[in-house]
């Protein structure tokens, strides 16, 4: 059987050796990249100027505050940690064609889970033990989460997509209903989790207020890209992926591996949550559900699942969501236009990847 | 508990399950004769939200409910459109296009929202309801089925004529065959990329049609993100379905009544989080799942763009 045909398998052009081709090939991927992004803010600038606002000066405040601000680049890399652990855990799941849609309920149960145990256990134990500790009940929590649709899909055959909805859904309550009946804070008159305390949280790079769990992000989808790409386990997930009854045929425990990625999907989701609570927010608050996982589902099939190119495509959410946010409140537009802009942008590189496509076949042919 | 199972209560939860079922009913019907179709359209929600806000603009600026739902259709269909031209006609992947439109619709309604209504939030007036004669006399029973606006008892008989029209038209196998195996429709003559459109686009009139009734009807009014997944709700209808008409009216009911409960509650001051309740039909349908699951069956070409030729 000849895996390397299989579509999954990756060949872009970061894996590529040769110098000079591979010089071209970013170039390419670039200019494919940073073409479309202008094309889609030619358009959502359209929008702006249709409800009266200067699409100009909207841009330059999200360019300011999301790239070339000091503490906004600062906040930018910081509001990608989570994200990155979202599209690694995602990359799992989709190269082995399991559609886990359900990464929020995931997301917010790890975070929930991070909130309600570091407090308690810096009390106990040493803060980078405690740290640790919550990083792992957080992954367990939503790895149990995701148990019920990985063993319907494993041995009943039942669509993940539906299920995992279903679970996102009761995730989302489940957290509220933890935040204010279980872990809630007696303190406050918000109902929230206990606060972690700063010195507690997750060390900051440097002298900058970027968290550390920048790295831990992308260690998490740099390691999970090798895994998929040069290691067994990985080749067997990609099987998997292509084809399901060849996988079976070969001999492979389907049900044990569907299990096993849905595990490290939804593991990986709970992390995101508990590195944004650990790192950055330092408690839940009662209805946060700032719904990453539906920006970053179509950010990962746009990098064609290959970690590298995720990276990018989660630098450019992090930005236009950075930065979105400051232009909205100094413009006086809501903040909603984040989502339209993030939107055009989506469906016009997706739009760019199928002309660069058919124009390749088209040079061949 | 005398007073929360009064005859009065109870036709009122009732008639709140039906108001509530009906966005998730119309919703439902319009992604299963997309799925059967083969086009997995997870921008329903945004289909959704199209409808609700044009749909109350409509209704609105008109005064007339019957050209809100008119427009909410149409914001439906507009929506549906961009989704079949990228997804249908040039194949791009319809997860990435579905969430993207998704979410796009949702920032773009908010915002126009935001300029148009944030300031003054106004409100329709309450829909007039076709009472049923001797029927809506019934106890209990007759309020609550039998006092709806008129679209209501259209809809109930739209879950027929699409029964019909799956069993019994050339149009109903064709869109069981552009799912099932494309191929095959194709070498009999058949267009598939058309079969495929017209089935998006009715899910995007559906799902538009939904939308308005939520805000005109439901509501009375439009907020931002006012679908509140009522969409995606839709998908899992029509997936549990397996494709029969009838099982999405059963399933959106349950939705309905337990969202009812919801407000019921709430209501009848009873101290339980609404979270809490909130988890009720999603419960319900993953035991549904967990009990019967393995007899859910989707089109085999689900999700696949369709490119002649291709391998």
């Amino acid at each position: 059987m000849s895996i390397d045909t299989a579509p999954t398998v990756s060949a872009t052009a970061l894996d590529a050796t040769s110098g000079a081709a591979t010089r071209r090939d970013i170039l390419h991927r670039l200019l494919m990249t940073l073409g479309p992004i202008l094309a889609a803010l030619v358009i959502a600038g359209c929008i702006l100027l249709a409800v009266g606002v200067d699409p100009l000066a909207y841009y330059g405040y999200v360019l300011e505050k999301g790239l070339f601000s000091p503490l906004g680049i600062q906040q930018t890399l910081t509001r990608m940690a989570p994200l990155l652990f979202l599209a690694a855990g995602l990359i799992v799941a989709f190269r082995a064609g399991m559609w886990n849609l359900g990464g929020d309920g995931q997301f917010l149960l790890g975070a929930v889970t991070a909130a309600a145990s570091a407090p308690v256990f810096v009390q106990l134990m040493p803060a980078w033990l405690a740290l640790i500790c919550s990083f792992l009940i957080a992954a367990v929590v939503a790895m149990i989460w995701s148990l019920v649709p990985a063993l319907l899909r494993a041995y009943q055959g039942v669509n993940e997509i539906i299920t995992t909805l279903m679970m996102t859904f009761l995730g989302t309550s489940l957290a509220n209903v933890l935040v204010k009946l279980v872990f809630r804070d007696p303190g406050t008159t918000v109902p929230q989790t206990r606060t972690l305390p700063v010195e507690d949280r997750l060390p900051r790079l440097f002298d900058t207020t970027i968290t550390s769990g920048l790295l831990l992000g992308l260690a998490a989808i740099i390691i999970v890209h090798l895994v998929m790409t040069r290691t067994a386990f990985g080749l067997k997930l990609r099987i998997v992926g292509a084809n399901p009854r060849a996988a079976v045929h070969a001999g492979l425990g389907v049900p044990g591996l569907t299990i096993a990625v849905f595990a490290i999907s939804a593991g990986l989701a709970g992390l995101a949550g508990a590195v944004d609570i650990i790192g950055v927010q330092g408690n839940v608050r009662a209805d946060w559900n700032p719904a990453y996982g539906l920006a970053v589902i179509p950010a990962v099939f746009l990098a064609r699942m290959n970690g590298f190119a995720a990276i990018g495509f989660v630098f450019l959410l992090s930005v236009l969501s950075i930065g979105g946010e400051s232009a909205a409140r100094r413009l006086g537009v809501p903040n909603h236009f984040t989502l339209v802009l993030v939107s055009i942008v989506l469906i016009v590189l997706a739009l760019a990847e199928y002309i660069d496509h058919r124009y390749n076949q088209s040079r061949k042919a | 508990m005398t007073g929360l199972f009064s005859e009065v209560f109870l036709s009122a939860l009732l008639f709140g399950a039906v108001t509530a079922a009906l966005p998730l009913l119309l919703a439902g019907l319009g992604e299963q004769m997309s799925e059967k179709a083969g086009v997995l359209n997870i921008g329903i929600e945004g289909m959704m939200l199209a409808g609700a806000y044009l749909g109350f603009v409509g209704a609105f600026y008109s005064g007339s409910l019957w050209l809100g739902f008119l427009t909410g259709a149409a914001g439906g269909v507009a929506v549906a459109l961009i989704m079949a031209l990228l997804c249908v006609r040039i194949g791009l992947n319809q997860i990435v296009i579905g969430i993207a439109l998704t979410l796009g619709l949702e920032g773009l309604t908010a915002l126009l929202h935001h300029f148009q209504f944030s300031r003054s939030y106004p409100r329709l007036p309450a829909a007039d309801a076709t009472v049923i004669p001797l029927l809506s006399d019934i106890p209990v029973i007759g309020p609550a089925f039998f006092k709806h606006h008129l679209i209501v008892y259209l809809a109930v008989a739209l879950v027929f004529g699409m029964g019909y029209l799956y069993r019994r038209t050339q149009l109903g196998l064709n869109l069981q065959a552009a799912g099932d195996k494309p191929a095959a429709l194709d070498v009999a003559g058949i267009d598939v990329i058309k079969t495929r459109t017209i089935a998006v686009l009715t899910t995007g009139a559906l799902a538009g049609l939904g939308g308005a009734y939520l805000a005109n009807v439901g509501a009375g009014l439009f907020i931002p993100f006012i679908t509140n997944g009522a969409g995606f709700l839709g998908i899992v209808l029509a997936m549990l379905a397996r494709g029969r008409p009838v099982w999405v009216l059963f399933g959106a009911l349950l939705f309905g009544v337990c969202l009812s409960l919801t407000t019921a509650m709430q209501v009848a001051g009873i101290n339980i989080p609404t979270d809490v309740i909130q988890m009720l039909p999603f419960l319900a349908v993953m035991i549904m799942l967990v009990l019967f699951g393995r007899r859910a069956s989707l089109p085999a070409a689900l999700g696949i763009p369709y490119e002649r030729g291709a391998r």
